[in-house]
């Protein structure tokens, strides 16, 4: 009997934990009041800021919110081609 | 003076206007002197939920544009007679009233009422605008969902914005069996996301249903579990302090109690 409960749950578990993370998830793009021409802003920002030092594909470059924990990361990924000659703290 | 309560939720469906009716009828039943608004203008179903459909002579909107007096346009309950509805204009859109004229109504009803329950259509638009511009309190309902936890956060947002500090959730709709197999986020899942004080949690109830039909809030059934979360809801909005029901072990069903037997 005690066996029997435990694989039933055990196999039915789960729905509510995935309704839980969806939920944080939502909710940290909420809070943070995010949305995409917020993110667009964000990425024609680093564009211009790192361009003088960075060779980057543009067209690749993805930003978007993540969660980390109990907090919410920016994430960046921009592929790089090379490092711009005279970038260098040694310039 | 009385107090004025918003009932609101972001998200339609999940039980504003069965939450307003309920909680109307059993403030009532416990002696209080009630008006229940119906603020969802163009949408309105508060009077059906009450059975008090076929006596709306005059709505809210004929008060505020002065076709009628306050009192002309309140329909009292036969059941209980401390209990009035203030009915939605039908044929109207809410752009028909302005914050400004709900806070004057609210303010008049609060004179005569010890407690005004304002029922707030869905959305965050200008009928929810208008349902908060008169309110002293708020209270925020909500199923154990993704969607509707998710728009209550967002209305917890305005609210806390526009001055309301603490506004109080409803959980409705809960249903303990789902719960106890893990397949509903439970009641500490959604009090840990959206951080505020909880006044109350309904369990899903046939009986909601069968009240619906027939126009009579559950509230009147002793046999009905959500009436009896209601009356207990009520109670607390006077400030008592009633415990919470146990669902879990109410209605628990026979997995549920053998789990609780063997320590599960």
């Amino acid at each position: 009997m005690f066996s029997l409960l435990g694989g039933l749950r055990r196999r039915q578990a789960g729905s509510k934990d995935v309704a839980r993370e969806r939920l944080r998830v939502v909710l940290m793009h909420d809070r943070a009041g995010a949305n995409p021409e917020l993110l667009e802003q964000v990425r024609d920002a680093l564009v211009q800021s790192l361009s003088p030092l960075v060779d980057m594909d543009r067209r690749g470059i993805q930003v978007d919110l993540r969660r980390q924990g109990q907090s919410l990361a920016l994430v960046a990924s921009i592929p790089v081609r090379g490092f711009k000659r005279g970038a260098g703290g040694r310039g | 003076m009385g107090k004025s309560i918003v009932i609101t939720s972001g998200k339609g469906g999940v039980g504003k206007t069965t939450t307003t009716a309920n909680l109307g009828m059993a403030l009532a039943q416990r002696g209080a002197r009630v008006a229940l608004v119906d603020a969802d203008i163009g949408l309105r179903n508060l009077d059906v939920l009450l059975g008090l459909e076929n006596r709306i002579v005059y709505d809210l909107v004929d008060v505020v544009e002065g076709f009628c007096r306050l009192r002309q346009a309140l329909i009292r309950d036969k059941r209980c007679e401390n209990l009035f509805l203030l009915p939605a204009a039908q044929t109207r859109d809410k752009t028909a009233v302005s914050p400004d004229q709900m806070r004057a109504l609210v303010a008049e009803l609060k004179e005569s009422f010890d407690v005004v329950l304002i029922d707030s259509p869905a959305g965050i638009e200008q009928g929810f605008q208008n349902a908060v511009a008169g309110a002293d309190e708020a209270v925020v309902v909500t199923t154990p969902e993704v969607s509707a936890v998710r728009d209550a956060d967002r209305i917890i947002g305005l609210l806390e914005a526009q001055e309301f500090h603490a506004p109080r959730l409803v959980i409705n709709r809960i249903r303990p069996a789902m719960v106890s197999r893990g397949d509903m986020m439970d009641i500490n899942d959604i009090l840990e996301i959206l951080a505020i004080d909880l006044v109350g949690v309904v369990p899903e109830d046939e009986h909601i249903v069968v009240s619906t039909n027939r126009g009579e809030p559950a509230v009147l059934q002793n046999s009905s579990l959500a009436g009896r979360a209601y009356r207990n809801i009520a109670a607390r909005l006077m400030g008592e302090d009633v415990p919470f029901l146990d669902l879990q072990s109410a209605n628990g069903g026979l997995l549920g109690r053998l789990r609780r037997i063997f320590g599960g």
